[in-house]
């Protein structure tokens, strides 16, 4: 029992509720956002070092003890996301103070981040499937006002479709979740394991897991991407990293923890298929980035095959593979929003969305110019940046599991990763410079510095692995070991003891 | 009785699934307001239905209605009641900025 492990929730959540009410002094919505998120984060890092030392940490609301209440569990894997989510959102938040513009400050644009992040560290925390919906529904529907922010026709448009889908989805979630209850009277992740892995599971609950996929993945755009890249280059650069780095991980979160904990008993059915949407979702994304010639449609389709990538070692099952995952995940959540801001900074400056429409960015922009480089360095997977380690690990579990399709897919993912990036910069930063040293827009230092944090923070991943290899390890020894979960969830001994 | 909520929990995602497909947005709205009702039932057949039992969970008690359904199903509502309300307004900004109310229009326009 620790309460420390609701105040990543509770934190952002009522910064935001008192934010509404201060909706014109911008110096005090700035202030406190940043000290909400930035506390956050340290948090985060507290209750990760205490797990190490304590293990597992649970809090049961209301003493209602596992499996009768709600309940928040920390482990490593949902810690190292919640921290993540609350640093780069706290980076954002940087960049969006010198970017955003009063009217979307006085539209309540730090609420809705805040809110955002309430329902994403919500979704990592949480270890019963109904509060999981509850928390989704959160994060969703601060995404859906900050996706209309502004209200462009664009936008507005987009956003249809968009809450179209995602209400869809959440729909089917509860459906899923509906189903399940049925089958097995319990909606405690614990439980659930528990109740399945005595049970055996049969065909049903196989059905089961498969909406559970569906769901998920709609939410992650696994496969099915569709409406991403549409609504992930309407909104100002700043919410659209926010999206890039955030939304996609949680749906990714949700079908890693499903697919270890509970439904893991027959692989031969959810893995391959999990491994084969992969597959496509590689392809799919990789064709996108590459056929269109739009700055932030490549962007957003790199987002789709980060999914892919992540994904794949889900696939493989493994605990080698899943710790290449998790380090994967770390590394785009930093990375996404580094290239989000570049790319978005880049076209706020020029006004230009189309590559050939402008050239030889770097002689007006240097520093922009080679971050932007750095960050494609990073996510093809070059050291000493945070992409390497990921790639590697994950390789090895694929050649482990025997997966070679998908081992050759992935690597080749990068490597289109690699070009769709290298297009952009050699066609929009090299070359001749058309953009006059008088006409060209001032770039405020306070605007880049958020990137060159960002920049900072992937090396420092890359670089300093060895300080976060522990936590990752204990985190994907947990997915692999689902016993120690369950154990520490439903400890009768230590209820007693209490 | 489980039977009957069912076949209705059937004809309302028929219902629903042809709104959905159409191209008006009032009519995709209707279509996601009834989905989520007919989940609704569903989520209540699931958790068995009984007559005449209290809802509570006593030692000795041998017949007792699951409360546990109820509670999911009334925050479920909440939140169909709030992602619908944002789809209405959502649905009418688009009308006042485009002077369309389906999708065909919509994208017609933003073609040009």
């Amino acid at each position: 029992m620790t309460n420390a492990l609701v105040l990543p929730v509770l934190i952002p959540l009522l910064t935001a509720i008192v934010l509404t009410f201060f909706r014109n002094s911008f110096i005090l919505q700035r202030t406190l956002s940043f000290i909400a998120t930035a506390s956050s984060a340290g948090i985060g890092v507290y209750l990760l070092l205490r797990i190490q030392s304590e293990g597992i940490l649970r809090l049961d609301f209301g003493g209602w003890e596992p499996p009768y209440g709600i309940l928040f569990v920390g482990d490593s894997f949902a810690l190292l996301l919640v921290t993540a989510a609350a640093t780069v959102t706290s980076i954002i938040l940087l960049y969006a103070f010198s970017t955003i513009g009063e009217a979307f400050e006085k539209m309540y644009v730090y609420p809705f981040m805040l809110f955002l992040l309430a329902g994403v560290n919500g979704s990592f925390l949480t270890g019963d499937v109904f509060n999981l919906f509850v928390c989704f529904e959160v994060m969703l529907l601060a995404s859906y006002a900050l996706l209309i922010l502004g209200g462009r026709k664009v936008q507005l448009v987009e956003a249809f479709t968009y809450i179209t889908i995602n209400v869809l989805a959440s729909w089917f979630f509860l459906l899923a979740i509906a189903y399940l209850y049925g089958a097995t009277g319990t909606l405690n992740m614990a439980q659930l394991a528990e109740r399945v892995a005595e049970n055996g599971q049969g065909p049903v609950l196989t059905i089961i897991s498969l909406i559970f996929l569906l769901v998920f993945s709609l939410k992650a755009g696994l496969l099915l991407y569709f409406w991403l890249p549409g609504s992930y280059s309407a909104p100002p650069a700043a919410i659209a990293a926010l999206f890039g780095a955030l939304l996609t991980k949680v749906g990714i979160y949700a079908l890693i923890r499903m697919f270890t904990l509970v439904f893991h008993h027959s692989p031969e059915i959810t893995q391959s298929i999990i491994g084969i949407m992969a597959a496509l979702t590689l392809i799919g994304g990789s064709i996108g980035a590459l056929s269109s010639s739009n700055v932030r449609q490549i962007i957003a389709y790199n987002v789709v095959i980060a999914v892919g990538f992540i994904l794949v070692g889900l696939a493989a099952g493994n605990e080698v593979a899943l710790q290449g995952s998790i380090y994967y995940v770390l590394h785009d959540m930093v990375a996404k929003a580094m290239l989000f801001l570049a790319g978005g900074l880049m076209i706020s400056l020029t006004g230009k969305a189309k590559i050939g429409e402008v050239s030889g960015l770097i002689r007006n922009y240097p520093t922009l110019g080679w971050l932007f480089f750095i960050v494609m360095l990073s996510l093809t997977g070059i050291p000493p940046f945070s992409g390497f380690i990921g790639k590697v690990l994950l390789g090895e579990g694929l050649i482990e599991a025997e997966t070679y399709v998908l081992l050759t897919l992935a690597f080749l993912s990068s490597l289109f990763v690699l070009y769709s990036l290298l297009r952009i910069f050699l066609n929009c930063f090299m070359g001749e410079a058309i953009i006059g040293s008088e006409e060209q827009v001032v770039l405020k230092k306070r605007t880049l510095i958020p990137i060159v944090m960002l920049g900072v923070l992937t090396l420092a991943i890359g670089v300093g692995a060895d300080v976060i290899a522990p936590f990752v390890n204990d985190a994907a020894s947990t997915l692999s070991n689902p016993q120690t979960y369950i154990e520490a969830v439903l400890d009768k001994e230590s209820l007693l003891k209490q | 009785m489980e039977t009957l909520i069912t076949l209705l929990v059937g004809v309302l995602v028929m219902v629903a699934v042809y709104l959905l497909l159409s191209r008006n947005f009032v009519r995709i709205i209707l279509g996601t307001a009834i989905l989520s009702h007919a989940i609704h039932l569903l989520i209540l057949a699931m958790g068995g239905l009984k007559k005449g039992g209290a809802p509570l969970l006593t030692e000795e008690g041998s017949t007792y209605t699951d409360a546990l359904p109820q509670a999911l199903i009334l925050t479920a509502i909440v939140i169909s009641f709030a992602v619908t309300a944002f789809l209405l307004v959502l649905a009418y900004r688009i009308y006042r900025e485009t002077g369309a109310d389906n999708l065909d229009d919509v994208r017609r326009e933003f073609d040009d």
